[in-house]
């Protein structure tokens, strides 16, 4: 994986597919800690002791297709820099995955384009809430897809101008995030 | 949220409404975008963004797109299914962006499958 939007991304898709409704995408820049955590939680069906003791070997796998890297890929790159990878999970309990980096490591992935992973899963998913909380120091962004939806009243997420309107959204803050940098 | 407020939903929503309610409700076609992690990592994410781009470029709202994991063909990633209603589905393989622009406008928009790079048709024929 390029970056770390991508292993977002394939983790929000596990949530998906452990039948979550609603999947939580929490960053947090802290540059004081000099510590990036990444939390990824669900409401799914969670994993049992054994599943999880399972889960970090590479190819281990729930579905008879897939191959069971993404697990193992986020927790080495947040290894790769001096981080860790954590579960809290219990069957029926859903799965929290949070994993930590040094902020400044020559070797942390880029965080990548947070903002197209979260419009793919958006609208390939409207059926699931997407709540997504970033900060970066002392500013902070949230949306819920869920305070949306109940705006809309039937008019479906997915349409094109209700997507280009999220995607304006997130784009601008993350835009304004990294002025902030500069 | 900070900068989407109530106002600018309740704006958008009536602007759709009038699209949407032309519907009969249901959609014409669905896309798959296969988002295992050898998709996502062979390029996946980008395709369903094209995919995304070309819907709101040609203002359709009887198309869906969705999500599924690995196909089983991790060496043919990126890869998508097209399925027209009353119509085999499609599987597409080694995809870019371009490849599934041009996917949406001649399969999608014009019902005319690309052979050229279609792996599958139905669930046996194969091009």
């Amino acid at each position: 994986m390029q970056d770390l939007s991508l292993h977002i991304l394939d983790i929000a898709e596990n949530s998906i597919n452990a039948n979550a409704t609603e999947v939580r995408i929490k960053i947090s820049e802290d540059t004081g800690k000099n510590l990036l955590r990444i939390e990824i939680s669900d409401n799914g069906r969670g994993m049992d002791e054994e599943t999880l003791k399972e889960v970090y070997d590479p190819f281990f796998t729930t579905k008879c297709k897939r191959t069971g890297l993404g697990i193992p890929l986020l927790a080495q790159s947040a290894r790769e820099c001096n981080g860790d990878l954590t579960i809290k999970t219990g069957p029926g309990k859903g799965t929290s995955i949070s994993a930590a980096f040094q902020y400044d490591h020559i070797d942390r992935k880029p965080l990548g384009d947070i903002c197209e992973t979260m419009i793919v899963l958006i609208a390939s998913n409207p059926d699931v809430d997407f709540i997504y909380e970033h900060s970066r120091d002392d500013d902070s962004y949230a949306l819920n897809t869920a305070d949306i939806k109940k705006e809309l009243e039937g008019v479906p997420i997915t349409s094109p101008g209700i997507i280009k309107i999220i995607k304006d959204d997130i784009s601008e803050w993350l835009l304004n995030k990294d002025d902030m940098i500069k | 949220m900070a900068r989407l407020t109530i106002e600018d939903l309740k704006k958008i929503k009536e602007k759709q409404k009038s699209t949407f309610s032309l519907r009969e409700g249901g959609y014409r076609a669905k896309i798959t975008v296969h988002m295992g992690t050898c998709g996502i990592a062979a390029g996946a994410r980008e395709i369903m963004s094209a995919l995304l781009d070309e819907i709101a470029l040609a203002k359709v709202e009887d198309v869906i797109t969705t999500t599924s994991g690995c196909a089983g063909l991790c060496a043919r990633e990126p890869m998508a299914t097209v399925e027209i209603l009353n119509r085999p589905p499609v599987k597409y393989g080694d995809l870019t962006a371009d490849k599934m622009k041009e996917i949406f406008r001649e399969h999608i928009l014009g019902g005319n499958p690309v052979e050229k790079y279609a792996l599958a048709v139905g669930s046996e024929t194969t091009y």
